[in-house]
């Protein structure tokens, strides 16, 4: 019971947890414990590593160990230890609204399973998100067996119905795909979004990115072609995009296809193929294409195409085709058993459930988790059937909108408050622990299904342990338990990749272009020829993260947006129709509208319009209420991913949206220094040249000298994708407030690293840049001089500390900074009432209060918990021991911090890489933080158009 | 208006003939003893004080919300405060320019106009120095910036240009204020004599520090009022420079470059004398001060005013093409978006105020038609606040970065401050005209001679 001395002051789950690290005899005061677990999104789990101060959870981290992690998280895995926290979390079992107790909730459960005993549980239906947790499997099955009748229905909005079914298409069973990009050195995504909305994506950032760290010489890089029509971060760093139209997406795919001969391979018939819709709006499209493809072939067994999960089944067929014939299959792409327990077409699944519950043959529906009522597709009138259910039951972190609609809301408890466990993208299985009891008296899924196959009152922690004991029987258990909780993952418990043969039924693919629909004429002609894409909010996902500040105050990669998701639209049709930024318009798709600002996003296909759901909540939670518009009311069962047939009325009114970044060029100034892997080979020091530092006799003051550690950092802009994860983590371990949405509108945002992007070329479809900027820790550093009262000085260590208390706050050091990297708390941003707030914040870091400046630290904190350790060892603090926040989350690896003392540091290394620069190194501030160039591999056969 | 229009016609006197020691002394003195305080007067005060009412409203609520309640933002650090601040400080200088150097140039004309602009100065000084306390994020410990002996063991960073201004500033207010009471202390000897009740016949009597008109009295006057004009001489190029530090220093495109010194020193004075023409205009009208403040010292201000104002304009001139032979794109940038960018009309309203306008200066019509004259200082006043506000605020909202550019625009509070402070400014003011001579009555006496000279001549 290693936490046991805790139990009087903070809340601890009762069984025993297993740190990280080393078990500790007791907890040291001041010293935080990492605890491996796993969270889920999708029902995919990531590997994180969870800091715990005194029994409290305040930051997560990647789990090293964890395949789909690599010691990286992304976003949202971040931002839900602020979830843990929300005290917006229902807190009490509600029945029909008021407040009731889980005896009550029994004794009503029992009432109603002796009822449907009668009938085999015919009137039962289980409605799930995507579960992969073998536990909760053997749950519902025993559940089932119990009631053989009853039904288990799964549904959430991002789900993977079309890779599934493109995988039956193709081999007459669900198989998952997965990829390795080490071994990948062309690749085709045909709007798929591998870097940031799949499964895996961090495991995939890396591993992509890892071939695109260029060194002088060496040109193993690989180069990407990314099809899309929503600007993406795969699109992003793309060395060829192409942005169509989505119907336009499954042409080109089968244009490949031609072009590597699948058709004639694999005896299909490509029925609607017509190369016409596709040159009209892309004349120059057919030598691009000849081009990839040839490159593709170029590289048999090490190129790749991915399809994304907007793409239809067909679309996913033909890429299965193409890997095989490429000779991929083995290399770079792996099929394995499909990962989910009980693998569905979601959107079949939940058709099924409304027609039941319309058809009234529903009496007891129990909503484990999700949020149905707001997120299911508009055509369902999901709110109308489920009335017709006699008792609803729904079990979830928030009193939502579902919530509201059910007899019986139960809270559920947070994934960080309970045992459970679930598998990753490749298979590999994670054990869950909890970092501390839950806060809000919520139970977990394993708790609320335990009600119903009669084990009422067993805690997770035994369900899980007694199912994980049937499974691994033997007196070796506990070996296997604690190891399995101390490391995160199950050792060898990844899905072996296997053989899959083609079983194609249907031999004529017929994809839909809607050619038929739309304009051939290129530009569009009215406002009703359009397309309507949907997306899931990069930030908030499908809405589940709505009362999330961090992720809601998140700039949205591309469009930089916060708090709002809007219509998004090229520059040409936002032309073409007479709209500008922020105007509203009403958006009609099959017989439904919804009003949206209009957000022009440079790189986006003409003709459609792409709106993220996960908006328009109406019940969630004081920060999630009444932000954007909820997208969801467009979406339907047929088209879930894109539509036919928009069209945009303008209303003449207008809505503020806030963007942190008002300026989208770089008005051609050096900030991101870029070439092509030709030029650069061709002259290394063509960056160098591009501006830098003056010569150190300039100075008329002798240079600081650093006889112990002198930190630095440098940052790849080859690698990073723009993810935002820095962000995030940057706010979690710094304690950084949340300002809101009019403070963010008026340019107050605290984030203290920013990923500013800009665009170059032409609008139509641009270079995207994306640059992270924190503090340089300027050696000049042009904000210590003009502080009056000496609150921020150079250590010396070269940091350029912030002394909080002595800072009077005149600002004068904000307007001096070139980089514009320092923060000012114009009111009290920090919650110093919010009880709940206060545990999640890092001790280690000062909280803020009204009226001073603050700015990145790189990680301070960090930087002395490894001096004290490095102290009491009585070593030097070695290369490796300090991960900033931002170094440590970042999935592409782009971010390196360390002492350029020593020269074999791995900064110090980078910094001697000819790709290093500094940004506005002409000034003479001398900044410790410098970039490396960023690189593009473009095939010599496309022109640039 | 006639009438004066004739006169200037030849060189008009600084004193209209006629006056003798004792008339002056009575017409001066009765402004505040014995003539009824016209309604004007108490409509002027009340309006003045109703918007100083509004200013200490709004400091309540910004020391309570923060200065979050202004339109600042990061990139746009400075605002309405530091413009307000700059605006001040340069009206104040007008009033120890024409008290200090111009005693030490013999001018003569000075001696209508030097207690009253210097009272200006004090006022607006006073004005001023709400600013640089009041934007700070946390007020309260303003006393950080000064050099004190404290446990910490801490003093002020004096390298940061900040510093520099607690001291050019704070020096200034004392030594304004100094220099014009010791201006006072013969003419509250006046006043306590004249005094008709008690209350005022005490209160100028202390005041007074005793003065009985002896010659040791007179002399030691005349030996103090000169070394504190001495000492104030230096500090009007001073303060004004050290406030332009504040920008020079930065190394924010706009702010960095070596002309700002005299170019704000002039500004200031060009400043300072629209703002004395602006209040000396009505109130010679109001108290019938025609005879004292004669239409020569008006042209004698404008002309200052067109000198000035021609430095200025200088000033814009080489900031815009030292960024161009400066060969940096960012200074190129700076000069181009004030001109094109988004505060491109403040720029060129700017520029209508501070160049175009002015230039009607150079004819005698509009130097002594007193309307225009009004309406040109008032045109420059504005045309000066504006300057500021370019200097500030475009500089910062597009600096190096892209990314960070942003946009400001003042909030309520920022102008309920601004004007607020006018009516500070204006509260003391109307206080001053009524309880103490707003023209110097001896030094008044001494023009009496010159005027005689005249008539016989």
């Amino acid at each position: 019971m290693a936490l046991a001395g805790l139990n009087a002051c903070t809340l601890q789950p009762t069984e025993k947890i297993i740190p990280y690290v080393e078990a500790p005899e007791d907890i040291i005061p001041g010293k935080p414990l990492f605890f491996a677990t796993a969270l889920t999104l999708g029902g995919f789990a990531t590997g994180v590593l969870v800091e715990s101060h005194m029994g409290r959870p305040t930051k997560i981290e990647g789990n090293p160990d964890h395949p789909a992690s690599l010691g990286a998280t992304d976003v949202f895995a971040q931002a839900s230890i602020l979830e843990l926290y929300d005290p917006d979390r229902s807190q009490v079992v509600t029945h029909l609204g008021r407040i009731s107790t889980s005896e009550n909730f029994l004794n009503a459960m029992n009432t109603e399973l002796e009822a449907q005993r009668l009938n085999d549980g015919a009137g039962i239906r289980i409605l799930t998100e995507t579960v992969t947790s073998p536990t909760l499997e053997n749950q519902i099955s025993s559940f089932l067996a119990e009631f053989p009748l009853a039904k288990w229905h799964q549904y959430e909005p991002v789900c993977r119905d079309n890779s599934q079914k493109g995988a039956q298409l193709a081999f007459g069973e669900f198989v998952d795909t997965h990829y390795d990009f080490t071994k990948a050195d062309v690749i085709l995504s045909l709007d798929a979004d591998f870097l940031y909305q799949t499964p895996g994506n961090l495991r995939y950032t890396r591993q992509f990115t890892g071939r695109r760290k260029v060194e002088h010489g060496h040109a193993d890089m690989n180069r990407l072609y990314a099809v899309e029509s929503t600007p993406s971060l795969a699109g992003a760093i793309a060395d060829h995009r192409l942005a169509l139209r989505p119907t336009q997406i499954s042409v080109l795919a089968q244009a490949v296809a031609k072009e590597l001969d699948v058709p004639r391979q694999f005896g299909l018939n490509l029925e609607s193929y017509d190369p016409q819709s596709l040159i009209s709006t892309a004349p120059n499209v057919g030598p691009w294409i000849r081009a990839l493809a040839s490159d593709l072939k170029k590289h048999r067994g090490s190129s790749l195409v991915i399809a994304g999960e907007s793409q239809p089944a067909e679309v996913h067929l033909l890429v299965h085709a193409m890997n095989s014939l490429l000779g991929n299959v083995g290399a770079t792409v792996h099929y394995i058993d499909s990962v989910a327990a009980n693998p569905v077409i979601q959107n079949d699944s939940i058709t099924e459930l409304t027609s039941d519950m319309e058809a009234g043959s529903v009496d007891l529906l129990l909503v484990v988790g999700g949020n149905p009522l707001f997120n299911t597709p508009a055509d369902l009138n999901f709110a109308e059937k489920m009335a017709k259910v006699k008792t609803r039951v729904h079990l979830s972190l928030y009193d939502d909108e579902t919530s509201e609609l059910c007899h019986w809301h139960i809270p559920q408890a947070h994934s960080l408050e309970t045992w459970s466990d679930a598998r990753a993208f490749d298979g590999t299985l994670s054990l869950m622990q909890p970092l501390i009891a839950p806060l809000y008296g919520g139970k977990s899924a394993h708790e609320f299904l335990a009600l119903f196959i009669g084990e009422p009152g067993k805690t997770s922690h035994d369900i899980l342990k007694d199912y994980w004991q049937t499974q691994r029987p033997g007196a070796d258990f506990e070996v296997f338990w604690q190891t399995s909780l101390h490391d995160g993952v199950v050792a060898g418990t990844a899905f072996t990749p296997r053989r899959v043969n083609f079983k194609i039924a249907n031999k004529t693919l017929r994809i839909e272009d809607g050619s038929s629909r739309i304009a051939k004429n290129g530009k569009p002609s009215s406002t009703e020829n359009l397309e309507i894409i949907f997306a899931p909010d990069p930030t908030i996902g499908d809405g589940r993260f709505a009362n999330n500040g961090w992720l809601q105050e998140l700039p949205k990669p591309l469009t930089k947006l916060t708090w709002d998701n809007a219509a998004l639209m090229s520059p040409a049709t936002a032309e073409a129709l007479h709209l500008k930024n922020e105007e509203v318009v009403e958006l009609q798709s099959g017989g439904r509208s919804v009003e949206a600002p209009v957000w022009i996003v440079p790189g986006h296909a003409d003709n459609c319009v792409t709106v993220h759901f996960g908006y328009g909540r109406t019940r969630g939670g004081k920060l999630g209420t009444d932000t954007g518009f909820n997208a969801f009311a467009l979406r339907t069962t047929e088209s879930p991913w894109f539509a036919r047939g928009l069209k945009l009325e303008k209303t003449g009114r207008e809505y503020q949206l806030a963007s942190t970044q008002m300026h989208q060029s770089m008005e051609g100034r050096n900030l991101v220094r870029s070439a092509t892997l030709e030029e650069f080979v061709e002259q290394p020091e063509l960056f160098h040249e591009m501006g830098h530092e003056p010569d150190d006799a300039m100075s008329l003051y002798p240079p600081w000298e650093y006889n112990g550690y002198s930190w630095g950092m440098a940052v790849d802009l080859n690698s990073c994708i723009g993810c935002n994860a820095c962000t995030v983590a940057c706010q979690s371990e710094n304690n950084i407030s949340v300002v809101g949405k009019d403070q963010v509108a008026k340019g107050r945002e605290m984030h203290w690293i920013r990923v500013d992007r800009y665009y170059e070329g032409d609008l139509d479809n641009p270079e995207t840049h994306h640059q992270p900027v924190m503090c340089m820790h300027c050696e000049n550093a042009p904000c210590e001089v003009v502080c009056p009262v000496a609150a921020t000085t150079h250590s010396d260590e070269g940091l350029n500390e912030m002394v909080y208390n002595r800072c009077v706050g005149t600002r004068y050091c904000s307007n001096n900074c070139p980089y514009k990297v320092r923060r000012f708390n114009f009111f009290l941003y920090a919650d110093y009432e919010t009880s709940s707030l206060k545990m999640r914040r890092n001790p280690d870091v000062t909280v803020r209060t009204r009226g001073i400046m603050e700015k990145c630290t790189y990680c301070v904190q960090r930087i002395n918990t490894a001096r004290i350790d490095a102290k009491k060892a009585d070593r030097k603090i070695s290369d490796g021991d300090i991960v900033t926040a931002c170094q440590q989350v970042c999935p592409a690896d782009a971010i390196v911090f360390g002492d350029i003392n020593d020269p074999e540091s791995r900064v110090s290394k980078l910094k001697a890489d000819h790709r290093n620069y500094s940004i506005l190194a002409e000034l003479g501030t001398r900044p410790r933080t410098s970039y490396l160039a960023k690189i593009k591999n473009p095939n010599p056969e496309i022109k640039k158009a | 208006m006639a009438e004066e229009k004739d006169k200037t016609k030849t060189e008009s006197p600084f004193i209209e003939p006629g006056h003798t020691y004792g008339s002056i002394t009575d017409k001066i003195s009765s402004m505040i003893l014995t003539r009824k305080t016209p309604l004007g007067w108490f409509i002027g005060f009340g309006i003045a004080f109703s918007l100083m009412m509004v200013l200490l409203f709004s400091i309540t609520y910004l020391f309570m919300k923060g200065t979050g309640i202004w339109g600042l933002n990061i990139p746009v650090g400075w605002g309405f405060a530091i413009i307000n601040f700059v605006w001040w400080i340069g009206i104040g200088h007008a009033g120890t320019l024409i008290s200090a150097i111009l005693l030490l140039f013999r001018q003569e004309w000075r001696t209508s106009i030097n207690r009253f602009a210097e009272a200006m100065t004090l006022f607006a000084v006073a004005a001023a120095g709400i600013f640089p306390l009041i934007h700070m994020g946390r007020p309260w410990l303003f006393y950080w910036l000064m050099p004190y002996p404290n446990t910490m063991n801490l003093w002020p960073q004096f390298r940061s240009p900040l510093v520099w201004d607690v001291f050019a500033v704070s020096t200034y207010a004392l030594v304004s204020l100094l220099f014009w009471y010791t201006g006072l202390v013969p003419d509250f000897g006046s006043l306590r004599d004249r005094a008709k009740n008690k209350f005022a016949q005490k209160a100028y009597g202390i005041l007074s520090m005793g003065w009985r008109g002896s010659a040791i009295h007179w002399h030691r006057y005349e030996t103090a009022y000169l070394l504190l004009a001495g000492l104030a001489t230096p500090l009007v190029i001073s303060v004004h420079t050290i406030v332009s530090f504040d920008f020079a220093m930065a190394i924010i495109p706009g702010w960095h470059a070596t002309i700002f010194p005299p170019y704000f020193v002039a500004g200031a004075v060009y400043a300072g004398f629209a703002m004395v023409l602006t209040l000396i205009i009505p109130l010679r009208k109001v108290y019938g001060l025609q005879d004292f403040i004669t239409i020569r010292h008006l042209r004698n201000m404008a002309k200052v005013m067109l000198a000035t104002g021609l430095i200025v304009a200088y000033g814009y001139m080489m900031e815009a093409f030292t960024a161009w032979y400066s060969g940096s794109e960012y200074e190129q940038f700076m000069i181009l978006n004030r001109m094109r960018g988004p505060y491109a009309p403040v720029f060129w309203a700017l520029i209508i105020c501070n160049v175009v306008v002015p230039q009607f200066l150079w004819f005698e019509r509009f130097q002594s038609k007193v309307g225009a004259l009004f309406a040109i200082a008032i045109v420059v006043n504005i045309g000066m606040w504006l300057e500021r506000f370019i200097i500030v605020v475009t500089s910062l909202h597009r600096d190096f970065l892209p990314s960070s550019w942003g946009m400001y625009a003042g909030t309520f509070w920022d102008w309920s401050i601004y004007f607020g402070s006018i009516g500070l400014f204006f509260t003391l003011m109307f206080i001053f005209l009524r309880i103490m001579p707003a023209i110097s009555i001896f030094e008044m006496r001494t023009l009496v001679k010159g005027s005689k000279k005249k008539i016989e001549n």
